[in-house]
């Protein structure tokens, strides 16, 4: 029977089905944060029960956390609380404890990959709707409440109906300039933020499989902002060549036994999926959002659509355009930015360092514009200083700071003030996302170069020739 | 941890006609800092609600005292984005106890069934009904029967079946979480894990 690669990794992990309702899910791997934890572990306490498979959980610090002097007490109040309650959980039930100040530490979706604890087939979960980033290995990887961090912590099972399969194809050569991040951006505007709910989406075609691992993350990352459970890519030789050799990754024979399944981790000639999709590649442009939700993104050449062209409620439109200041026709190039942020789960690994950095490459940051630049781990802050990559954004008048979550939700004090606006790499462009009254406008990593050194909304291909 | 039964709700509702209500909006990230679920309707809505010198914004939904009850009937899309489930905590913790709305994001929806809120989506005609029953009469009343899974406008009688799986609907009913049932199943688990590859 031809099977999906989604069918494939979900039927392997279903302990128990129920009749006329959800699947009982076994979890492989699960990842935690101060943030959506600590009502978990309370009710743990209060049921009197303990955390059944403490080797299978993961605890790392990124929501809240400072990316100035993290050697230094935290100062809010509140978040020093949160921190101190994972650590305290974490060592209470014998879980692994990466928090600020740990060499490990960093963004719970990026950390997770580097150290080989995301493998493909695995079944893995967070309380963190990024979580389909890890589908970028082939596996299903998706966010979760906190009644269902505390399901795993207690029984490692979640019960979830099993998703419809959709598959979105992209094949075709990707224009100068265009990255990942506008891929994804690309098909979230095509398909709106609703368009994938209900369904789990495997990405197929030449697109995507010529993409890094780092690419792959970015892509399957968005796939929630298309109200995608999650999102996967098949395992190849980039993902086997990524994984071997990780600190969790299986070793010795167990690497052999994990390498021969691996390989059968993918949708079989003639299977089915409920829906198919398929765009052109060579049709993408870099992308920019202008409203408050990312399915509202166009190629940056193009102008704001009319509110009779976009699906959905007028009057949702004009709010949302009335709070980012613009107007229905407008051109995007030019706009004034005040913020540029460079990182979060989407956009802070080393390839997007890599693009930022080659683009204001011998030209310096805009005076108008104050730039975050926060790598999403230690590993890929010290790639950054092993590349040289500081000294060129040191030149260009930009600084790098410390790893964590930031202004992608401003948890911390990494906000975007009241009016202002922010080219950012990060997910979400919501009504105050980025701090009360910040209006974002969510980019790759070039386009937030380009407009770094501008000051304004620029199109990245008029400023340089050749771009990685 | 195990929550209220719900059987049939009887209520007036707050209308909300804005499609993509996302989670920054039901609650925005500054206030998921606390560690215990207490709390959070205070902060349900909070920049729709507030003022930055937190005096309300008395246009919004939830500062006008002609509309009240316990449920909220939501444009298209409610509950997108994070998987916080301090969104559905905010929405049950200020009072209500269904949503009604054309489409949900899925992790809102299931967040919600997992602490008690009953997510009902209507079709967009009836979605359309309600919102204009409820603006012709702020006093208009909802029946919203678990049981029967109907939906009605008591005013005028018309009705609309939900969809709710049978085991959930079980759980709401009984006010039996997941975690109950998955403690009841733990050596099938264990055997379950020890099966696995690797």
């Amino acid at each position: 029977m031809s099977n999906t690669l989604f069918d494939k990794v979900w039927d392997a992990h279903v302990v128990r089905k129920i009749e006329g309702g959800p699947d009982v899910l076994f979890i492989d791997r699960h990842l935690i944060h101060e943030v959506t934890s600590p009502v978990a572990f309370l009710g743990l306490k209060s049921r009197g029960t303990t955390v059944l498979y403490p080797n299978r959980t993961f605890a790392t610090a990124d929501h809240n956390t400072p990316t100035i002097h993290q050697d230094q007490p935290v100062a809010d109040p509140l978040s020093a609380n949160q921190l101190q309650m994972l650590e305290a959980n974490s060592a209470e039930y014998g879980i692994s404890h990466w928090g600020l100040g740990h060499q490990k530490n960093g963004i719970v979706h990026v950390v997770g990959p580097e150290y080989g604890i995301t493998q493909p087939g695995a079944t893995i979960v967070c309380g963190d709707s990024h979580t389909s980033t890890h589908g970028a290995f082939g596996a299903i990887a998706f966010g979760i409440g906190t009644s269902e961090v505390e399901m795993v912590l207690a029984t490692q099972c979640i019960m979830q109906p099993k998703p419809k399969k959709m598959r979105i194809n992209v094949n075709g050569k990707l224009g100068k300039g265009v990255t990942p991040k506008d891929v994804a951006l690309f098909i979230i505007s095509q398909l709106t933020t609703s368009g994938a709910t209900g369904y789990f989406v495997e990405y197929a075609g030449d697109v995507f499989e010529k993409m890094t691992m780092e690419g792959r993350m970015t892509v399957c990352n968005l796939s929630i902002e298309m109200g995608a459970r999650g999102g996967m890519i098949a395992p190849d030789e980039t993902t086997i060549n990524y994984v071997k050799g990780r600190e969790f990754t299986p070793k010795g024979e167990a690497w052999d036994k994990a390498l021969a399944y691996y390989k059968t981790l993918k949708t079989d000639e003639g299977a089915t999926f409920d829906k198919e999709l398929s765009f052109d590649g060579a049709s993408i442009e870099p992308m920019i959002t202008y409203g408050t939700n990312p399915g509202m993104g166009m190629g940056i050449s193009h102008n704001i659509p009319d509110a009779d062209q976009v699906e959905g409620g007028a009057a949702t439109y004009e709010k949302s355009l009335g709070y980012m200041g613009f107007s229905e026709g407008q051109s995007m190039i030019g706009k004034p930015v005040d913020f540029v942020f460079v990182g979060s789960c989407t956009n802070g690994r080393i390839e997007d360092f890599r693009a930022f950095t080659s683009l204001i490459k011998g030209k310096h940051k805009a005076d108008n514009v104050t730039a975050w630049l926060v790598p999403g781990s230690h590993i890929v802050e010290a790639q950054i200083k092993e590349e040289g990559l500081l000294d060129i954004l040191h030149e260009a008048g930009f600084e790098l700071r410390q790893p964590g979550c930031s202004a992608c939700l401003a948890m911390n004090d990494d906000k975007v003030p009241t009016g202002k606006y922010a080219v950012s790499t990060s997910n979400r462009n919501f009504e105050g996302r980025q701090g009360p009254g910040s209006r974002t406008m969510l980019a790759s990593p070039l386009v937030a170069a380009a407009a770094a050194v501008t000051g304004v909304v620029t199109d990245p291909r008029t400023l340089i020739e050749e771009l990685v | 941890m195990a929550y209220d039964k719900f059987n049939i709700l009887t209520s007036t509702a707050v209308p909300l006609p804005i499609e993509n209500v996302d989670t920054d909006q039901l609650i925005p990230a500054r206030f998921l800092k606390a560690t215990e679920r207490v709390g959070f309707g205070d902060n349900l809505f909070r920049d729709w609600r507030y003022n930055p010198d937190n005096t309300p914004k008395k246009d919004f939904v939830l500062n006008d005292p002609t509309y009240t009850g316990k449920i909220l009937v939501g444009g298209k899309n409610f509950g997108s984005g994070s998987s916080r489930e301090h969104a559905a905590w905010s929405v049950y913790d200020y009072g209500f106890r269904c949503v009604v709305s054309s489409f949900f994001a899925d992790i809102f929806r299931g967040n919600c069934l997992n602490i008690g809120v009953l997510p009902v989506q209507v079709s967009p005609e009836f979605s359309e009904k309600i919102f204009a029953a409820i603006f012709a009469d702020p006093k208009t009343e909802i029946e919203v029967n678990l049981p029967q899974q109907t939906i009605t406008l008591l005013s005028t009688g018309e009705s609309e079946k939900f969809e709710i799986n049978s085991y959930k609907k079980n759980n709401m009913l009984n006010g039996f979480d997941d975690i109950d049932y998955l403690q009841s199943i733990k050596g099938e688990i264990k055997e379950f894990a020890e099966q696995l590859p690797f």
